[in-house]
């Protein structure tokens, strides 16, 4: 089984819409959306949910208000200023820095503190006209995106094997941290979306730093091309300096813009230059991925 | 006041908002700018600051004495991010995977740890103009954002800061907005835009942020994006049309308010809006 993973760097250059037109277009694939904190593949792929499961995050710390006595413990150990001193001398954690080490929780002489567990979000199977996709949700502010990414990968690779998948395609999140990571290793191609613009070219190039970091082979396709050519040539001449294969130029199309505003997978039904130029993509990359 | 700029998409156009703003204030005084999207920063490429002072940024992560490690455990045993275990009856540290908490080292029995400095990437500081600019950065291959987005914002002054954020709506996004006066989400009329702006909000509210809209590349797509807006009592206090030339200033990083001077108006405009609570 293979898995291709489609990734940017910067946001906005048109991952999802590849990703989107791939599976339209890829026989016998399992879709991951691991994007968690802003998925959006689901409104393409119009998916009818068949699984629901809670996410369980890293519990975060939490003071028993009559418990506390005030010693300050807890704030002189927490490296991340998440306990504050309360106008009535009793200590408070800020969820939003808590990152659930447990630290205060151990040196809290009175037991005060405790970190129950929460749901930090879910994950989903669903169906989809295209196939099975696996898609997520966290909770907006939660931590771990990386720990649900990989629940994410886990869950697809589950239902690949079972109904004889041979290509997991996965949605990557933009950026190079924590969940982009979690979604790259172990991948057999990455396949980065750029745009010809001085922020995509330079978002590309950390990208394409972290993919050569954990060994992982990648092919780059400009998007938009026409809307900046000198900018996508110097793309491209980087490419090859770097020997990277380019794996193709994607048009500024109307129809592609029209057909994401719709909801639908920019190749179905359609024959203008953004869906060829798609359909030429994905040839590549099949032919990449010996599929 | 400190003016955080986000949105839950990626590729809405944060950046383009936050240095058109900062440039327009900038004519008028002092103002600081923030570069939070430390995983890819792209601010430096319009403003073009020249930088003077670089500083790194580390977190203490635990290095084992392996003549003094009896292989009890402990440390293991309270390390909430699995950063530690014991394999061949001696720890083992997986840097890459600790927070920095010093919690094995509190709790080993042995005296068998100490902490050294791990890097997880650069604070660089300094001037475009009259904007004081600092930038965080992490290294390729680190996957630990937020102490880098805190170090940023130790950076800065007193006064007027503009804060670039990074896309999503996760931790990193969390540590940039987190005390700032407002947030200004910068959205596109699309059905991803709008459902990726709904989670934005989702968190805005959370954490109790007074927060505006700002509509980039108005005209393509939907209504939706309004609709929602209006329903939701949320000021949409900026439009920018899409125009085929503010897609070609940005790609090659120049400003909208240089290139197009009556838009100086519009950004000055939008600085007001916030200073009088946003409310449209």
């Amino acid at each position: 089984m293979k898995q291709l993973l489609i990734l940017s760097g910067k946001g906005g250059t048109g991952k999802t819409t590849v990703a989107g037109a791939f599976a339209a277009l890829a026989p016998k694939k399992v879709l991951a959306d691991c994007d968690v904190d802003a998925a959006d593949l689901h409104l393409l792929l119009a998916p009818e949910v068949v699984e629901t499961h809670d996410f369980k995050a890293l519990p975060k710390a939490a003071i028993e208000p009559l418990k506390c006595t005030g010693c300050g413990t807890c704030a002189a150990v927490c490296r991340f200023d998440a306990p504050a001193a309360q106008p009535d001398g009793r200590y408070r954690i800020d969820p939003f820095l808590c990152e659930g080490c447990r630290a205060c929780a151990l040196a809290c002489p009175s037991g005060a503190i405790d970190l129950p567990e929460r749901v930090a979000g879910h994950w989903f199977l669903s169906r989809t006209r295209f196939g099975p996709l696996v898609h997520a949700r966290l909770v907006p502010g939660e931590e771990n995106s990386g720990k649900l990414v990989a629940q994410v990968r886990r869950a697809a690779a589950e239902v690949a094997a079972k109904e004889g998948c041979d290509l997991i395609i996965i949605d990557g999140p933009p950026g190079i941290g924590c969940p982009v990571i979690s979604a790259l290793t172990g991948v057999d191609l990455v396949l980065v979306v750029t745009e010809p613009s001085v922020a995509g070219r330079h978002d590309l190039e950390r990208v394409v730093k972290l993919a050569r970091h954990f060994g992982v082979p990648v092919l780059v396709a400009v998007n938009k091309w026409d809307l900046a050519p000198a900018l996508t040539e110097a793309i491209e001449k980087y490419l090859r300096d770097e020997e990277i294969p380019p794996a193709g130029r994607i048009p500024f199309d109307p129809e592609l813009v029209a057909a994401t505003a719709a909801g639908l997978p920019a190749v179905e039904g359609r024959r203008g230059e953004g869906a060829k130029a798609l359909i030429a993509l994905w040839e590549t990359v099949r032919r990449t991925l010996e599929l | 006041m400190q003016v955080a700029v986000a949105s839950g998409k990626g590729g809405t156009g944060k950046t383009t908002v936050a240095v058109n703003l900062a440039h327009v204030l900038a004519e008028e005084g002092p103002i600081q700018f923030l570069d939070c999207d430390v995983e890819e920063p792209n601010a430096h490429l319009f403003l073009h600051p020249t930088l003077h002072e670089v500083r790194e940024v580390n977190i203490k992560v635990p290095v084992v004495t392996r003549a003094r490690c009896t292989g009890c455990g402990k440390c293991a045993e309270v390390c909430a991010f699995h950063a530690i275990a014991v394999l061949g009856e001696k720890a083992l540290v997986f840097p890459e995977l600790c927070h920095g908490c010093g919690s094995c080292v509190r709790v080993c029995p042995a005296e068998a740890l100490h902490e050294e400095p791990r890097r997880l990437g650069i604070v660089s500081r300094g001037s475009a103009g009259r904007i004081d600019f600092v930038q965080g950065k992490i290294d390729v291959g680190t996957a630990l954002a937020v102490p880098v987005v805190k170090a940023v914002k130790r950076a800065a002054g007193a006064g007027d800061a503009i804060l670039d954020a990074p896309p999503g709506t996760s931790c990193p996004v969390v540590a940039t907005i987190a005390r700032s006066d407002y947030v200004l989400l910068v959205t596109e009329p699309t059905p991803f835009g709008l459902n990726d702006l709904k989670l934005a909000v989702e968190l805005v509210r959370e954490m109790k942020i007074p927060h505006g809209v700002v509509l980039n590349r108005a005209g393509i797509g939907t209504d939706e994006v309004w609709e929602y807006c209006r329903r939701e009592g949320i000021p949409i206090l900026m439009r920018i049309p899409f125009d085929r030339r503010f897609a070609e200033t940005i790609a090659r990083g120049r400003l909208i308010v240089r290139e197009f001077p009556d838009w100086r108006q519009e950004f000055r405009r939008l600085w007001e809006r916030v200073q009088g609570g946003g409310r449209g």
